[in-house]
């Protein structure tokens, strides 16, 4: 049976779909540099045993990791109201993508620092460094230039998870695609567009993110290394 | 003209007469006074719903109860009959009235196109509206005091696509993905108003007192009507006439107030 396309009954409703690849985006962005910036923390706390917040981030990682994500947006969106936590759809999708990716995050950045071989860290003290200049140059960079593949992955991954935020009325890409669609029944045509523009959305954020890593995590390359490299803690 | 062919024109004449005299019989059943055999039987055979509530359902007491129960009983009375309900399905009920197994349809039945082939119809008896819902003191009485307010709906509804024509611009309309989403929605403060069918409003007030829900506008009503057999013209006209009186002395408001929990729409 040959499918007659109509692509204009989806392209009358192109600035809803522009709007919402805008905010899928958006929320990527902001999830993800707030949510790098707990995954940091938390990598530091559990890797360095810092008591009792690697206690604390040990709960909070097996509690998100072990979760659905749409089942913590709607524990965000309807449950917290009840408790008087009154926060709208855009809100609780930005809340609910920190704290996911904030989870996954830490794992990343804490097998990435427990990797780092002990002699550097006695090698820059005995060089005089600062605690913080330490941290910036002997821990944190050479431990995201190793796991920055894997970040970038879990980036990505989020990215296409909130697309079910639509659940929540949040007008992200996915919502613009069941709107439409419940407005001209092109079905077909509507998810076939937005399954292209998920696609140049994850492209996109692919290079951006693959820029970043070789203009600012990757920038100062490593020696060559000529011992074997440790084994790899935990899953990257 | 040869044997054969005789007795074949003998045989094509009984047929054509059977079939005549069946035809005569079938048009006699459907052209009988179904009012005079209704008065003269002194009972009146109603298909009803009995798993759709507000409209018919079993009560605690195994009792069947709801407007279209209310409804039957009201027109027997008018009738000056007894009442004997017959439980139907959504699905069932037209095939019920054709086959003659009840006299009337009175279970949630709209109008078609479709429908309207094989059955005839009253005037409407029931609303079967899409509402507004809301706090009690918000002051919402039509589409342009929505004005700058928040409002759920179920994307994709008929009542979404009935409240995104009339609302007002500066209004947000929230589409969640069903029901209960948007019911939710509401209950949690999510919104400040929601657009439901209202069955389905009411029964969530019934389930929860988390936020009651007041009825505001019907953005949308497609209402029940009485199914009738094709052709019974004085049946019809009688029922039209009973929806007309109860309608003017209030009884149908009050069945409208008791199970929808809302006034007569004054479209019906």
């Amino acid at each position: 049976m040959a499918y007659e396309f109509q692509f204009g009954p989806v392209f009358e409703y192109g600035d809803l779909l522009l709007r919402g690849a805008g905010f899928t985006l958006g929320l990527t962005a902001a999830g993800a540099l707030l949510g790098g910036a707990i995954g940091v923390a938390g990598g530091v706390c559990r890797a360095w045993r810092i008591a009792p917040l690697h206690w604390l981030f040990k709960v909070y990682v097996e509690v998100i990791r072990g979760t659905p994500f749409l089942v913590q947006l709607m524990f965000v969106f309807f449950g917290l109201p009840s408790l008087g936590l009154h926060i709208n759809e855009w809100q609780a999708s930005l809340l609910t993508t920190v704290v996911n990716l904030g989870a996954y995050t830490t794992e990343i950045v804490r097998a990435g620092i427990q990797e780092t071989p002990k002699g550097q860290l006695e090698a820059s003290q005995a060089l005089g460094m600062g605690r913080w200049a330490m941290f910036r140059h002997v821990v944190l960079r050479p431990a995201l230039r190793k796991v920055w593949p894997a970040l970038s992955s879990q980036i990505v991954i989020v990215m296409l998870g909130t697309s079910v935020v639509s659940q929540i009325a949040a007008e992200d890409l996915t919502f613009a695609a069941n709107f439409i669609q419940s407005r001209n029944f092109r079905a077909f045509e509507t998810y076939l567009v937005v399954t292209a523009m998920y696609f140049a959305l994850a492209l996109l954020l692919r290079h951006v993110l693959n820029w970043i890593g070789r203009r600012w995590v990757v920038a100062r390359r490593a020696p060559p290394a000529t011992a074997p490299r440790p084994a790899m803690e935990g899953a990257a | 003209m040869t044997f054969a062919h005789a007795r074949r024109r003998t045989f094509t004449r009984a047929l054509l007469a059977t079939g005549a005299l069946a035809a005569a019989m079938l048009c006699s059943t459907a052209h009988a006074d179904a009012l005079a055999s209704i008065q003269k039987a002194g009972v009146v055979q109603v298909a009803i719903p009995q798993d759709f509530p507000p409209f018919g359902s079993l009560g605690t007491d195994l009792t069947l109860q709801g407007y279209d129960i209310d409804m039957a009983r009201l027109v027997a009375q008018e009738l000056g009959v007894k009442v004997e309900l017959v439980a139907v399905t959504s699905t069932n009920r037209v095939p019920f009235l054709t086959t003659g197994k009840a006299h009337l349809v009175i279970s949630s039945l709209g109008k078609n196109a479709e429908r309207a082939k094989v059955i005839d119809f009253t005037q409407a008896y029931a609303p079967f509206p899409k509402s507004v819902y809301g706090p009690k003191e918000m002051a919402i009485k039509a589409p342009a005091d929505l004005a700058g307010k928040t409002i759920g709906v179920t994307r994709g509804s008929t009542e979404d696509l009935a409240l995104t024509k009339v609302a007002p611009a500066s209004a947000t309309i929230k589409r969640y993905e069903d029901n209960n989403a948007t019911a939710q929605s509401y209950l949690t403060g999510q919104v400040q108003l929601v657009t439901l069918g209202n069955i389905v409003a009411n029964a969530v007030n019934e389930r929860t007192k988390l936020r009651q829900m007041d009825a505001k506008f019907a953005v949308e009503d497609t209402p029940c009507y009485i199914g009738v057999a094709k052709g019974e013209a004085a049946l019809l006209q009688k029922l039209d006439a009973i929806i007309a009186k109860a309608k003017a002395d209030g009884r149908l408001n009050a069945m409208s107030q008791r199970w929808m929990k809302m006034p007569l729409p004054a479209s019906l």
